[in-house]
């Protein structure tokens, strides 16, 4: 077990020294996200009213469809210069490389997601430092990225690999997006635990069927 | 004639007799329902839509399953070919189901949890079509294919329960599965013929989509043999 976590904590120190020299996937992500949350404030043109209805789903189709973008990029460097390979002819488990890879991708998008929160906050005019809101993105996150990681190795050989992560991704995940954007606008107005739990239950649930779905089926998807 | 192709011929000629019997039964035999009035014939078709299109989703998890475990195409061919069957069965589901839904609702859709679930299966399944068309031919894509197969079949009850919790204030069933519980029998044996000959239907073209996969596959190998040879 020691072996497996060493491998794990190499892949995702790998990858994280790779992020910080070329910044390519937190840059990526973070500017993708705050543009689409300046085009939904043309887009909704929301009065203060209409504010607290739509900003949930605001920031949740930006930090999705951002995180797709990043996702995209989980395996590119690994495919283009023929690292994959290399990685698959070592003694190390197709569970530690699905958990480096996911682990990565999971520090990236919350990186971003920590960062563009306050943007979110001056730009809608709330206060979004609730530690409720902060475990949804935690949770949501993981789910997210434990699909997307597992279906980011599958778009990442298919011809037109772009489009095909965002068609296999979204509809698998509109639970979690579902829970999170009810979750985060009890969060935004104060709401108590106890009326996110529910959510914050399903969001879980997912998460543990999508990480165990996931290292599974990452096996049968590397074999060459 | 083989075996196969007479079962084939067989369920072909069985499927269409049951189609014109169900025809005659819905156009004709049902008395129109009170309150909907003619429209609700259309329940005749879309119930049995649905069910088939269910149907056709197991098939491909059973298919993925087997392929993933077993690595014979046969089962990759079931799943495949079940995809496309029940992607139409689905397709016309919701265009019978939003055909109904104007005259009765008033609505073209409502994002009710039952509508919402059967669009975002049918999304998991074109996206499966999508994967197969962009996928490396042969085993890998087939891979791909049954983890997306697997994948998609768990997912819906998620998907289900999600939207559920997320309307729980929805227009509980003014016709639908709530009002089956009280169908006049004649309605209620029109309705079972009718899922019955959408079965059938289903098989039928199950079996005739798989002969013909067979044969695109037994092309692809000796066009593949003949590109090695030469």
């Amino acid at each position: 077990m020691t072996g497996f976590w060493a491998t794990v904590s190499a892949l995702v120190w790998k990858d994280i020294r790779a992020e910080l020299r070329t910044k390519d996937v937190v840059i990526s992500v973070l500017t993708f996200a705050l543009l689409s949350l300046v085009i939904f404030n043309f887009a909704l043109r929301p009065s203060p009213q209409v504010i607290p209805i739509v900003a949930p789903g605001v920031l949740w189709v930006a930090f999705t469809f951002a995180g797709v973008l990043g996702l995209t990029r989980t395996f590119v460097l690994e495919k283009d210069r023929g690292n994959l390979e290399g990685l698959l002819l070592t003694p190390t488990s197709r569970e530690a490389i699905y958990v480096g890879k996911m682990l990565g991708s999971l520090v990236f998008m919350l990186v971003a997601e920590v960062v563009v929160l306050p943007l979110f906050a001056v730009l809608f005019n709330l206060s979004p430092f609730r530690p409720g809101l902060l475990l949804v993105m935690l949770l949501t996150t993981i789910g997210f990225t434990a699909v997307g990681t597992l279906f980011s190795a599958i778009a990442i050989n298919t011809r037109s690999r772009e489009i095909m992560l965002p068609m296999l991704l979204l509809p698998l995940v509109v639970p979690v997006i579902i829970a999170a954007v009810v979750a985060s606008g009890t969060a935004l107005e104060g709401g108590s635990w106890s009326e996110m739990a529910k959510w914050l239950q399903l969001i879980a649930v997912f998460d543990v069927l999508a990480l165990v779905f996931s290292a599974f089926a990452f096996e049968q998807v590397l074999q060459e | 004639m083989s075996t196969n192709t007479m079962v084939r011929n067989g369920l072909l000629v069985l499927s269409g007799a049951m189609m014109l019997l169900s025809l005659y039964l819905i156009f004709r035999w049902v008395p129109t329902e009170k309150n909907l009035g003619v429209s609700q014939r259309i329940f005749y078709f879309h119930v049995p839509l649905a069910w088939a299109g269910f149907l056709a989703f197991f098939f491909v998890m059973v298919g993925s399953v087997g392929y993933l475990w077993k690595r014979t195409d046969g089962w990759d061919h079931m799943a495949y070919s079940a995809v496309e069957i029940g992607v139409l069965f689905t397709t016309l589901m919701l265009i019978t189901g939003i055909l109904w839904a104007k005259p009765v609702w008033e609505v073209w859709w409502t994002w009710d949890p039952r509508l919402t679930t059967s669009l975002i299966l049918w999304l998991i399944y074109v996206a499966y079509l999508m994967l197969r068309a962009y996928s490396p031919r042969g085993e890998q894509g087939a891979r791909y294919a049954a983890v997306l197969g697997i994948a998609g079949f768990f997912d819906v009850p998620i998907v289900y329960l999600s939207i559920h919790w997320w309307r729980t204030v929805h227009p509980e069933a003014v016709v639908g599965p709530a009002a089956t519980s009280n169908l006049y029998s004649a309605m209620f044996i029109t309705l079972m013929i009718s899922v019955v000959t959408f079965t059938l239907l289903f098989i039928c073209l199950l079996l005739e989509r798989l002969s013909l996969r067979r044969s695109e596959h037994e092309l692809e190998a000796a066009r593949d043999l003949v590109e090695t040879l030469r």
